[in-house]
């Protein structure tokens, strides 16, 4: 086996061992050496990844000038000739970009949890738990076909619900973990359909095969003429596949679930819902962009709009809650719908910046796992030392939490897009591909990028500016365990912008050459500072200004800041509708005609096995007589029976 | 005979070796060499078990009588594993005091009927088929009698003597009067095949063929002795006897199913039909109701030979793969359990479901690896037996017996009820003296280790199923 697959197979062996070590004699151990053994693990797991990512990109992956796939793997089950389920790795930009955002940001967050889950009950469990999401990331990130993509999909939905339902005496926690993993299963449901109706077109599950464009090997374009409801079937399936994505990512109408997982620890937030499975529609999507793009157009299109919908939407509920964990959670799915956007708006190919969506997009996906998590992370900090989430028992802290303070206000400026922090460069390629691609979505995300400038500094001055509130404790800064990932991410958010992604990650493997579209850049640089200065106008000082503003909106600030009522919405529907619609005479169903035929099916086998005890009588003759009288019936029947 | 045909010829020469140096070591060794008896013999048997494992090359020996494949390899090593876990389980049982004397009997009579099995199953000529199937009998009844001061023990014996007498009658009665219609050829199975016709004397040959090996299986109605002989014999032969022997029988049924009355499909079609309906259906019934854990055992083995037979059913290559796969795992996982109950019974003479009360407190290991075998038995996934109940139901379903397949679901569901009885009087149910916790002897737990090991992984790797359906491929 190549060094290099040996390697990224320990990146996944190492969390899962740690998985089952903290997981079987975690109760054994301190908390110390549990914390230890996991954040050591994540922190091999980091360097391996680095190692691969510097490997592939300074030497084996680049041919002729051209990034290639490298995969290697064994047949697991085979149920056809065609149809068999492989396990493997597959090496390549996205994939290796993959392991070392989500490796990176783990390792930070375990790094972070040692401070922050101290003295909780389950301290070890929830390291185990940590082991096992990364592993399950990990895994995602390098399946070789999509049905090892849909196992460790699962595992990730899994291992997120037991991790967002940590405090598992909370009825809140347990209510949120219950959603998160309803929601995404539901969209799942959708995700296995569209992968059998995939599959059962092109006779694999392999991803290299269903990707394959070239004229002689592409085995998508015989099908894309059988059509159903006016749609080839391959758009139906690939629509259901980014049903899944969107599941996982947060996408409207399936949003629902992301800020309720707020419930969680803080690090988990920082490490699932900010920077890894979130994304994993995102990379749904990246991993099958030629499928999309050639054969399947207009679903790529939906997604396109679906995310700038999504985008907006989101944006605009952000500037309304109170709760920071939740303001940062809808940033979240404002951003990442961002990304979609961007593979929305995409071409493919290296020539005159066609695929420059497609490598935006990868590209901030990269620069926002840092700072996001970075502000997930700080949040917790703050909300370590204050022991709340809400913003109204907040403000003046930038005296006492100096660093979290800095850090917090980099990760602002880099996600309101202010150069040179890392979210310029990335959310600057995004608005370029859009502005020469779909000039509808460029006006959006346009607009989308002042919200967020504003609703990112309304958090940022609500906390460390504002009102001076006066604290029970004096809050302090917590301990290096805790800081040492704020200044590491920091630093990541600073220098990530200058990587020169347009040469490793594009649509074809091929290094893209790019230029900077100043009249995108300099307006997008400018509706930042917009939002900045109004939040700063706005929640510098402790003003009257935010009530007017919200009162002469009226109706309008109130439906946004109960989320457009979509919870309400989803209750009704489910509630009223599907529950007394549907469930309740399926249950009547259930109880009356399938119980029975089983209860039935018990009296029945009750009845004739106490009728039939007779005959194992224990006397030998009556067994020969038995015997000899059944060979009898038996050849009558074969002899006569007309066969 | 050639160094050739040795080579073909590989595990019954060594079995007959094997069984001349017991033998001799018996009659000839000093009192001091014969305490290692046990030992020396399990490891002279691993030796064979592990030639067994060496590439084969397939042919023909004594003009056509013995034929040897690669299949059939698999199905002599699966035998020959399943004979050195009995081996490793009765180790205990033969060093105590009433039976330290005698106990290379045991060895020298198990490996003889192995060598029978062996010999049956690889045959290529009726000849050698019953004087297999006989080889495979006799030496069983005296191990079934072999605690003869018992009085369950010797009436069990006898019952099976009488009766295995009985079925090999009418079988040998049964081929009497096939080799009558058709034997101007001989009775080599190539050369029948293409003279069996559907006329009443061969379909009345083939019947009394079927029900003589459906004895062995013990399929419904020919199984009534089985409960009565499983319980009487001691539990390890008993252990020998639903597993080896069983196994053993429907390999050498399946064989000559397809190869010599292949033109008469129909027909035995119909009956195989039949005889797994009332199978696994009166199996079930009965074992629901059983309160005595070896009686339990041989229903529920009655009704897992039911399983067997679908896969043989459906007479293609996914069949035969998926025949030879449950074997194994049943193997696996019903020998586990029969370990189990032996150490308890070892330990404690009690053999009643309701001993089993309470057994988590004391034996906590022993009822969790109990647990696991039973759950296998009963199709549970992620276990092994879940995956050879998915193969078998997967073969027939393929050949559209659709409704058989119903009724096998069906009971799947009956047998998961009575499974969960001992694994609920085991956890759940309150015991103020359950049977104490017992010393396991390193022999049976390394065969219980092989047992688990095996019930939790062979479904799982797909490496063994997929080496043996490579093998029946070749076949068809």
């Amino acid at each position: 086996m190549d060094t290099n697959i040996v390697i990224a197979l320990f990146i996944l062996i190492i969390p899962v061992f740690n998985f089952l070590f903290l997981g079987l004699l975690g109760s054994k151990m301190s908390e110390k050496t549990a914390g230890t053994i996991g954040t050591v693990g994540l922190g091999i797991v980091a360097l391996l990844s680095y190692i691969t990512a510097y490997n592939y990109f300074f030497g084996y992956g680049k041919v002729d000038g051209v990034y290639l796939p490298i995969s290697e793997g064994f047949e697991w089950l085979r149920f056809t000739e065609h149809l068999h389920i492989d396990l493997g790795i597959l090496l390549d930009p996205i994939s290796i970009m993959m392991l070392v955002v989500v490796s990176t940001v783990s390792f930070m967050v375990h790094l972070y949890s040692i401070g922050y889950m101290h003295g909780e009950k389950g301290f070890q469990r929830y390291f185990s738990f940590l082991s096992l999401f990364s592993f399950a990331m990990l895994g995602l990130v390098v399946a070789t076909n999509i049905f090892q993509m849909y196992i460790f999909w699962e595992l990730v939905g899994v291992s997120s619900y037991l991790l967002i339902g940590f405090y598992y005496t909370k009825p809140s926690a347990v209510a949120a973990s219950k959603k998160a993993f309803i929601v995404t299963r539901f969209a799942d449901l959708g995700f296995l359909v569209g992968i059998l109706l995939l599959s059962y077109f092109t006779k694999t599950f392999d991803f290299a095969q269903i990707c394959d464009t070239s004229a002689t090997g592409a085995i998508l374009s015989n099908n894309v003429t059988t059509t159903f409801l006016g749609f080839s079937v391959i758009s139906w399936a690939m629509a259901l596949i980014f049903i899944g994505g969107a599941g996982k990512s947060a996408m409207l109408p399936l949003h629902i679930w992301l800020p309720d997982a707020m419930e969680g620890p803080t690090p988990v937030s920082a490490l699932i819902h900010a920077a890894t499975m979130v994304v994993a529609g995102v990379f749904l999507v990246a991993r099958l962009f030629p499928v999309y793009y050639f054969f399947t157009p207009t679903v790529l299109q939906i997604i396109g709009y679906l995310g700038a919908a999504t985008s907006l939407f989101a944006a605009l509920v952000a500037c309304t809650q109170t709760d920071i964990k939740r303001v940062l959670a809808f940033s979240t799915i404002s951003q990442i719908a961002y990304m979609l956007v961007a593979l929305g708006v995409s071409k493919y190919g290296a020539e005159h910046e066609a695929g420059l969506g497609y490598m935006a997009s990868m590209f901030h996906l990269f620069t926002h796992a840092f700072f996001k998590s970075l502000l997930f992370l700080a949040a917790g900090a703050i909300i370590h030392a204050v022991h709340s989430n809400e913003m109204g028992d907040m403000g003046g802290l930038r005296k006492y939490l100096p660093i979290t303070h800095i850090t917090f206000l980099i990760a602002c400026l880099s996600i309101a897009g202010i150069p040179p922090f890392s979210g310029f460069f990335s959310k600057d390629e995004i608005l370029v591909a859009a502005f020469e691609h779909d000039k509808i979505l460029f006006v959006c995300q346009y607009l989308v990028a002042g919200l967020t400038a504003f609703y990112m500094f309304r958090l940022y001055y609500s906390i460390f500016w504002g009102k001076e509130t006066h604290y029970h404790h004096t809050p302090h800064e917590a301990g290096l365990n805790m800081t040492i990932p704020l200044l590491f991410l920091a630093f990541l958010t600073v220098v990530t912008g200058f990587i020169p992604f347009a040469d490793l990650i594009t649509t074809d493997g091929k290094p893209m050459e790019i230029h900077t579209v100043w009249e995108v850049a300099i307006p997008s640089v400018l509706v930042g500072l917009v939002g900045i200065a109004i939040a700063t106008y706005m929640y510098k000082k402790p003003t009257l200004m935010p009530d007017k503003v919200s009162n002469s909106l009226g109706g309008f600030y109130k439906a946004t800041a109960k989320k457009f009522y979509f919870d309400e919405l989803y209750i009704f529907v489910t509630k009223k509708i599907i529950f007394n619609g549907i469930s309740t005479p399926i249950a009547w169903f259930d109880r009356h005609v399938v119980d029975g035929f089983m209860d039935l099916q018990a009296t029945i086998s009750n009845g004739v096995s106490a009728k039939i005890k007779g005959l194992q009588s224990g006397h030998v003759q009556q067994y020969v007589w038995v015997f000899a009288v059944s060979v009898f019936i038996i050849a009558g029947l074969v002899i006569f029976l007309p066969l | 005979m050639n160094i050739e045909t040795i080579l073909l010829m590989r595990t019954e020469f060594l079995l007959i070796f094997l069984l001349v140096a017991l033998i001799v070591l018996d009659l000839f060794a000093s009192n001091n060499l014969k305490k290692y008896f046990d030992s020396i013999a399990c490891f002279l048997f691993l030796a064979t078990t592990l030639v067994g494992f060496l590439p084969l090359n397939e042919g023909e020996a004594f003009g056509g009588m013995f034929v040897a494949d690669r299949m059939n390899a698999v199905v002599k090593s699966i035998l020959n594993v399943g004979v050195l876990l009995v081996f490793l389980q009765s180790k205990t049982w033969l060093n105590n005091a009433y039976t330290n004397h005698k106990k290379s009997e045991v060895y020298i009579l198990i490996i003889s009927t192995l060598l029978g099995m062996d010999l049956m199953i690889s045959s290529g000529h009726f000849l050698l088929f019953y004087i297999g199937l006989e080889l495979a009998s006799l030496p069983l009844a005296a191990l079934i009698a072999y605690n003869k001061y018992s009085k369950e023990s010797v009436e069990a014996g006898a019952k099976f003597i009488l009766m295995a007498a009985f079925s090999s009658g009418i079988l040998l009665y049964g081929l009497s009067m096939f080799y009558g219609a058709v034997g101007e050829a001989g009775l080599y199975f190539d050369a029948l095949s293409g003279l069996v016709k559907p006329t009443s004397i061969q379909l009345l040959a083939m019947v009394f063929f079927i029900a003589g090996m459906a004895f062995k299986i013990s399929l419904v109605p020919f199984h009534l002795w089985t409960a009565d002989v499983y319980q009487g014999a001691p539990t390890n032969i008993t252990a020998f006897l639903s597993v080896v022997s069983k196994g053993a029988a429907v390999y050498a049924l399946m064989i000559v199913l397809y190869k010599v009355f292949n033109n008469i499909f129909d027909s035995w079609e119909f009956v195989v039909y039949g005889l797994i309906v009332v199978t696994i259906t009166v199996g079930n019934l009965f074992a629901m109701r059983q309160q005595n854990m070896k009686r339990f055992l041989a229903f529920s083995s009655i009704s897992q030979a039911g399983y067997i037979m679908l896969g043989l059913l459906p007479g293609t290559a996914l069949g035969m793969s998926s025949v030879v796969f449950y074997l194994l795992v049943y193997l696996v996982s019903n020998l586990g359990i029969f370990a189990v109950v032996s150490i308890l019974e070892n330990h404690s003479k009690k053999e009643s479901i309701t001993d089993y009360n309470g057994l988590y407190q004391t034996n906590p290991k022993l009822s969790v690896i109990m647990m696991l075998f039973l759950f296998s038995l009963a199709g549970i996934p992620p276990f092994a037996g879940f995956f050879s109940k998915f193969f078998v139901f997967m073969a027939a379903a393929e050949m559209k017996y659709y409704a058989l397949v119903f009724i096998a679901l069906i009971n799947t569901v009956i047998s998961l009820y009575y499974y969960l009885i001992v694994v609920k009087a085991m956890f759940i149910t309150k015991n103020e003296t359950p049977i104490t916790t017992v010393k396991t002897d390193t022999s049976s737990k390394l065969g219980l280790f092989i047992c688990v090991i095996g019930t939790l992984f062979l479904g799982i790797l797909s490496y063994f199923y997929e080496t043996i359906n490579q093998f029946s491929v070749g076949l068809f």
